[in-house]
């Protein structure tokens, strides 16, 4: 017996060499995502911080980078996001409650819807670019402008809200509902006054979270012809460009001045990233109910 | 007593209307992307044989005469795909077991949002950051690397894809029973036996599916490959050398002012529904094998 546990005992070291490699594998695993952002972001904010100024705020682009402004782009992005609130938000909701209130799991076209958003959660961005290409700009005669590009982003993180939805409508408990109709609430009334209210801050986490997805990009956009040149302010039925544009146009310039610029125009994007996230963890913290 | 209802609530009725009106908004959009895409490929194909076009190994469709082989392409988008997934396969399944069975649940609580903030990132940035600190880091280790190369494109991008295949695979871990690592445990194993043995092949599926997501996004990224991977359509996997996938065709071609009804025009569409067909049976995949893991435990 004796010499089974000194065995044992004698055994068990042998075993930790191969568990401390492993540890360190996983603990390189998770450092080398947040180095290369570390990196990443002192190396743009080293490059740009010194760009980042009224010009940068107030002035048109211009062909000599200390006179180019961003000013066209920071509202043409500032016009996306509000457009983006106005059509993308009613309809991914709607959608999520169709899905998770009325939605009968057993029918054969439900299924099929479900599976159909989640496939788009996932088809390249640059393919909803070739359809507003083939249906906004060129079919229906748009045009490139501002609307066409609202309405294409919409399209893409439309599949992101929807799911968000849902996740916040699922997390109200069924008791909430059962309580509500035991009163004689219609289904409606048990929704909309029951079931959205306190799904509320959930959904407008995920959407908030869905919308800084939308403003970050950009091949989309470059697609209906957001790549221009755009002196004036932007107007809904006009030409138009965005920040994301913008960065990708003055990095591919030849010249050193403007890859300085692109970084100071990315200082811009990071932190209107940055601010829209954390007043989404705000929300969550503030409204979110355990139930 | 009567308790059903006598008076019909029209209203009811029209909200559900409403909100499957909604639902079809999704609906439409796949059958508009579908429909987008096959009219100008059926004609670019009408104009170019499809053999010739998926087998051709040059690629000069603004060229006289012009070639339309898309080989050069496919190996360019495989190229870049390859480094991506070398970076973010290994390293996101560490991530995925250190958060999953390592990690406090304090720990949990920084390092998951932190590590999404890598998701967060627009691509855009990625392609800056590839092009104009990464490839010169590159050269100054002393690699022959050109300014516009497939490798570190891929590599940035796989650092990108980190936290899509982690936090997938999580998932896919959590839903592992606890009693089958307490079982383990009973039986002696330590910790590194437990995650290897027990949970990564129970949770194998969703690995997996994290994996074929991770391709697919790899597939359809288009701007860190514009910005930094170049526009020269090679038939070749040397890393070093700059290539054009599949996307970065895509969207420097309709950048130029192309004549609708053109055969530049129907090149676009023709590309993006190989893209588009490749990406959607690799998503089909993934869905699949969510499910099945779903399916098992719950």
């Amino acid at each position: 017996m004796k010499e089974v546990v000194i065995e044992l005992r004698e055994g068990r070291p042998r075993g930790r060499v191969p568990g401390r490699l492993f540890l360190a594998y996983l603990l390189l695993s998770v450092a080398v995502g947040l180095v290369l952002l570390g990196w990443l972001l002192v190396d743009v904010v080293g490059r740009g911080f010194a760009w980042v100024d009224a010009t940068l705020f107030f002035d048109p682009p211009s062909a000599d980078p200390q006179l180019a402004g961003a000013r066209p782009a920071i509202l043409g992005t500032l016009y996306l996001m509000g457009l983006l609130v106005a059509f993308t938000v009613p309809i991914g909701v709607g959608t999520a409650i169709y899905l998770e209130e009325y939605a009968r799991k057993d029918r054969w076209y439900n299924r099929l819807l479900e599976v159909n958003i989640q496939n788009l959660a996932a088809v390249p961005s640059i393919v909803y670019g070739i359809l507003g290409l083939a249906f906004l700009v060129r079919g229906l005669g748009l045009g490139e402008v501002l609307l066409a590009g609202a309405f294409i982003l919409g399209l893409l993180v439309l599949p992101t809200i929807v799911i968000a939805g849902r996740e916040a409508i699922r997390a109200v408990p069924g008791s909430i509902r059962d309580g509500a109709y035991a009163l004689g609430a219609t289904q409606w009334q048990v929704v909309g006054r029951q079931v959205l209210p306190a799904a509320a801050p959930g959904i407008a986490t995920g959407t908030i979270l869905a919308l800084s997805r939308a403003i970050g990009e950009t091949a989309p956009l470059l697609m209906i012809g957001a790549l221009t040149y755009v002196p004036f302010d932007p107007t809904i039925l006009g030409e138009f460009t965005a920040l994301p544009v913008q960065i990708y146009n003055w990095t591919r310039q030849p010249q050193e001045d403007f890859k300085l610029l692109a970084a100071g125009a990315i200082i811009v994007l990071l932190v209107l990233l940055l601010a829209m996230n954390a007043f989404a963890i705000w929300l969550r913290n503030r409204y979110q109910k355990r139930w | 007593m009567q308790l059903a209802r006598r008076r019909r609530r029209w209203g009811e009725g029209v909200v559900k209307g409403a909100l499957a009106l909604c639902a079809l908004v999704s609906v439409a959009t796949t059958v508009g992307i579908v429909a987008a895409l096959l009219e100008p490929s059926i004609e670019f194909f009408r104009e170019v044989n499809p053999l010739d076009y998926l087998t051709g190994t040059e690629w000069a469709p603004l060229f006289e005469p012009a070639h339309f082989g898309v080989v050069p392409l496919v190996v360019g988008t495989l190229s870049v795909t390859f480094w991506a997934l070398a970076v973010s396969a290994p390293f996101g399944l560490g991530a995925a077991i250190f958060l999953s069975e390592y990690a406090s649940p304090r720990v949990r609580k920084v390092l998951k949002p932190a590590l999404e903030v890598l998701a967060g990132v627009p691509t855009v940035v990625y392609g800056y950051f590839a092009l104009v600190t990464f490839t010169p880091f590159l050269r100054s280790l002393g690699l022959e690397v050109e300014i516009f190369n497939a490798f570190s494109a891929g590599i940035v991008m796989g650092v990108m894809l980190i936290p899509t295949v982690a936090s997938l695979s999580e998932d896919a871990m959590t839903a592992v029973p606890q009693a089958l690592r307490d079982g383990a445990y009973a039986l002696g194993s330590d910790k590194l036996k437990v995650s290897l043995r027990i949970v990564v092949p129970a949770a194998v599926s969703g690995i997996v599916a994290s994996y074929v997501l991770a391709v697919s996004r790899a597939i359809g990224e288009t701007m860190i490959v514009l910005l930094a991977a170049g526009q020269l359509a090679q038939n070749t996997f040397d890393p070093f050398k700059a290539v054009e996938t599949m996307t970065a065709f895509i969207a420097a071609t309709a950048q130029g002012d192309v004549p609708t009804g053109s055969i530049e025009y129907k090149t676009i569409f023709a590309v993006a529904l190989t893209l588009f067909t490749l990406t959607f049976l690799m998503n089909l995949l993934s869905i699949r094998l969510v499910r099945k893991y779903r399916e098992v435990y719950e």
